[in-house]
């Protein structure tokens, strides 16, 4: 599957949106999939309404959707360990990492933003 | 430079389609590559030859379609958001291709900038 | 880094976010964010103290489109598409704020 052996960029996915009402959420899941596939150093980060992607107790029976959360907890079998959730935006929705089905960094914004500034490549959905 | 395009959103639904392809024309024009644009959620869209405008819309299809052949642009669409949507190889628009979410990535290791375009 | 946005500050809150987060760079609006560079709006007094941050740049094209070309804050530099690959190719990487 690497095809690009020798090359390792640093990919952000920046996930802002909510799972469920749009698609970006599960589609932005499988490129973080296939990017560590390509043995990238991958990183995830959560913000805005993209941290209810993480929220535990989804079930999603009654809206005839695939329920997809559970692959943040897989991400670690595929090397993706990088999870970053912002401070402020957990707290503005009334979270805290108790709520989460995964284990994440929580960083302030202005290290969250460091850290963007370091990427290779940043992929927003 | 060579800089690789992610289109995220359908034509004629949302401005990002347009705003992606005058900004690969303004790059090629100040002689940088295009090394690819991935076409991903709605953007599939982008591919269907089916698509008809009014006559005095822009043909947001056509458009690309001119530019893979002006200036030999990669342009791929992705397969698992294609199908999703009923893109296939018969209803394809010339110059695009349809490929794996790898082509993605691949463009994001290969390009020395990749700007993602969508909603 | 270049940040790009491109939605209305006075619907998303895709502007305020970048502002919050991003670190010391250059922002490109636009689309419905060129809003976001003219004179009188809410979001105005944001604009300007983010300018002591940032370089604040929108795209000139997607401002006449919207008839508010001749409303730019003062200090808010337009560019045109090649202006914006001038961008794209000054920064190192680029994150879309959509």
């Amino acid at each position: 599957m690497s095809e690009e052996s020798g090359t390792v960029k640093k990919f952000m996915f920046v996930n802002r949106t909510a799972p469920y009402g749009t698609v970006y959420a599960l589609e932005s899941l499988e490129v973080v999939l296939i990017s560590a596939a390509f043995e990238q150093d991958v990183s995830l980060v959560f913000i805005e309404d993209g941290v209810w992607q993480l929220k535990k107790g989804q079930q999603t029976k009654g809206i005839e959707t695939k329920n997809f959360s559970p692959t943040y907890r897989a991400l670690e079998g595929y090397d993706v360990e990088k999870l970053y959730v912002e401070r402020e935006s957990l707290a503005a929705r009334g979270l805290t990492e108790d709520d989460l089905l995964v284990d994440v960094t929580v960083l302030a914004a202005e290290e969250l933003g460091k850290l963007m500034d370091e990427q290779d490549v940043v992929l927003s959905f | 430079m060579n800089l690789g395009i992610l289109v995220n959103e359908g034509p004629y639904q949302h401005q990002a389609a347009d705003s992606a392809y005058l900004f690969c024309k303004a790059a090629l024009a100040k002689g940088h590559q295009i090394h690819r644009v991935f076409f991903y959620h709605d953007g599939v869209n982008n591919s269907t030859r089916l698509t008809e405008p009014p006559q005095d819309d822009r043909n947001i299809v056509a458009r690309w379609s001119k530019l893979a052949q002006d200036h030999n642009v990669d342009l791929v669409v992705c397969v698992a958001a294609a199908l999703r949507r009923g893109i296939r190889d018969d209803n394809l628009a010339p110059g695009f291709r349809i490929s794996g979410l790898g082509q993605l990535v691949e463009s994001g290791i290969q390009a020395d900038r990749l700007v993602v375009f969508g909603d | 880094m270049l940040h790009i946005v491109n939605k209305s500050p006075t619907e998303r809150k895709s502007l305020d976010t970048c502002l919050r987060i991003a670190a010391p760079g250059t922002i490109l609006l636009i689309e419905d964010a060129v809003y976001a560079a003219t004179r009188g709006t809410e979001v105005e007094a944001r604009v300007k103290a983010a300018m002591q941050r940032f370089r604040i740049c929108a795209l000139l094209p997607d401002l006449e489109a919207r008839a508010v070309a001749d409303r730019v804050i003062e200090g808010v530099a337009t560019v045109d598409y090649g202006g914006f690959v001038d961008l794209v190719a000054e920064h190192r990487n680029c994150q879309s704020w959509l």
